[in-house]
């Protein structure tokens, strides 16, 4: 099957998550080099790989983010909970990235951003993006294979960054 | 929580319970907030259960085990849980290629010495050991490397004397069995950095088998001594320098025995306090502009190696600026 995503898609949600956060730790995760406070990340393609699950509703925890997969009708939603929207960008390209994979598997879903602390949701759909998506996989995967992290670029978010020691040492 | 080491001292059992670890010893059965432990380091005679190494693998607590003398023997290192097949791709590429191993241990070095300089000037000597940095950078073998080293170490030992109070002259640099009280307290605290460091390395992704300096397979975690290179001059010998100066270990601290002179019992505790204390204690760090502690430098000093394997910085030792 060629289309089986596993073979196509090597990229994990967490790695475009961090893609639009910061390249260098998009890098150094993708290497297996995690802080302490990252190590429990699950992989979420390692989790897709259980086809079994689809139709249940069921909660994953993805880290300090949790997944829900309900099945409604013909449409899945995929719930995603975060913390707050100063990675929101990277937090939709996520999402995003998990609608396509469900579409390579011929599987048509819809992404919910739930802010609790901030009251608010937000609807995530794929058409329209999926070139957005696959520019990002390419960039991904573009990062991972470069020999050495790309140089760190101070900014606001490294402070709050679990890389900030090996980073700025 | 920060997590904290935890240093068994007194005889005694260490069992586990469902969630809970129990230490049990002559003043009596006591829980132990594993949450809140970092590694365990045993000087004492202690029973362990294989369900307590159970639940510290789970945990990953590193024990590290030292005999009566207090020497380092050996650790319970769980299955590792953060691994890098690149980085340890890395690492062996920098073992194999001549150049690139050279140059780390030459590294090693460069801190070591640089460190021991410090320390001499601190104590209110005017030594510089120029002529041995520059010696060392024209140096084409490991051997040569560790020549240099010893050589520098032995001038270093030698100046110690100049300060030390009399009765606790160091003379020369006895290793095992340590002939005299300096010699006993520097091996002691050696032996506790050496397994600091050991659990550090269990926290990164480096492996701590391949080493630069010293021969992998040398010690099983020969990563730890390239390491040490860089912490024993501004850890053990600053330590041991206070203590005795400071008159907090006196002569009564020690006994004789066949193997040599040692610490006693009282003599270890302080010592260990000492050790604990001195490792909690921050300092400034000039490039991350916060304030770490020394124990956390070892992690540190473990990202600027991870860095430099992997082609981000090049590894520039640890010169203490305090
Ligand atoms: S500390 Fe800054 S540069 Fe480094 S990984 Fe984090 S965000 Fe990126």
């Amino acid at each position: 099957m060629e289309t089986y995503p596993e073979n196509v898609l090597l990229i994990r949600g967490t790695e475009i998550n961090y893609l639009f956060i910061c390249p260098t730790k998009l890098w150094y995760f993708s290497k297996g080099i995690t802080m302490e406070q990252e190590s429990e990340y699950v992989d979420l393609g390692k989790f897709l790989h259980e086809r079994s699950y689809f139709g249940e509703e069921k909660e994953v925890q993805i880290g300090s983010i949790k997944i829900d997969f309900i099945k409604r009708g013909n449409t899945i939603e995929v719930h995603e909970v975060k913390k707050g929207k100063s990675m929101e960008k990277a937090h939709e390209m996520q999402a995003l990235y998990y609608l396509y994979y469900l579409k390579v598997l011929g599987i048509r879903a819809k992404a919910i951003l739930n802010y609790p602390k901030l009251r608010e949701t937000k609807e995530i759909i794929l058409d329209g993006h999926e070139e957005e998506v696959e520019e990002a996989i390419n960039e991904a995967e573009r990062i991972k294979s470069l020999s050495a992290p790309p140089s760190p670029v101070k900014s606001r978010k490294c402070k709050k960054c679990a890389y900030y020691d090996l980073c700025w040492v | 929580m920060r997590r904290r080491p935890l240093t068994l001292l007194s005889d005694g059992t260490l069992s586990r319970r469902e969630n809970t670890l129990y230490f049990e010893n002559a003043q009596g059965k006591r829980p132990l907030a594993v949450e809140g432990i970092y590694d365990i380091y045993i000087y004492g005679h202690v029973n362990i259960t294989s369900q307590s190494l159970h639940f510290l693998a789970q945990k990953g607590i590193a024990v590290h085990f030292f005999n009566h003398y207090g020497y380092y023997d050996g650790s319970f290192y769980p299955r590792e849980s953060l691994n890098s097949g690149d980085l340890l791709i890395k690492q062996a590429k920098h073992y194999l290629d001549r150049e690139k191993r050279l140059k780390l241990a030459k590294l090693f070095v460069v801190g070591g010495v640089k460190n021991m300089e410090k320390n001499l000037k601190k104590w209110g000597m005017k030594v510089s050991f120029n002529e041995f940095l520059n010696e060392l950078e024209a140096v084409e073998k490991i051997s040569e490397v560790m020549n240099v080293e010893a050589r520098v170490r032995q001038e270093y030992y030698a100046s110690w004397d100049e300060t030390l109070p009399e009765d606790f002259k160091i003379v020369k640099r006895t290793r095992r069995p340590p002939q005299n009280e300096i010699n006993a307290l520097i091996s002691f605290l050696n032996s506790r950095i050496y397994a600091t460091i050991v659990s550090e390395l269990y926290n990164t992704q480096l492996s701590p088998t391949i080493s630069y300096l010293h021969e992998p397979g040398e010690r099983r975690f020969s990563l730890a001594l390239d390491l040490s290179e860089i912490f024993k001059p501004i850890i053990a010998d600053r330590i041991t320098n206070r203590l005795v100066k400071q008159g907090i270990i006196k002569k009564e601290h020690f006994r004789n025995d066949l193997n040599g002179v040692l610490l006693n019992d009282k003599g270890k505790k302080i010592v260990l306090k000492a050790f604990n204390e001195e490792m909690q204690k921050s300092v400034r760090h000039p490039r991350l502009k916060k304030n770490v502690t020394k124990q956390r430098l070892i992690r540190l000093e473990a990202y600027k190696l991870i860095k430099h394997l992997v082609g981000t910085q090049e590894y520039n030792p640890l010169v203490a600026w305090f």
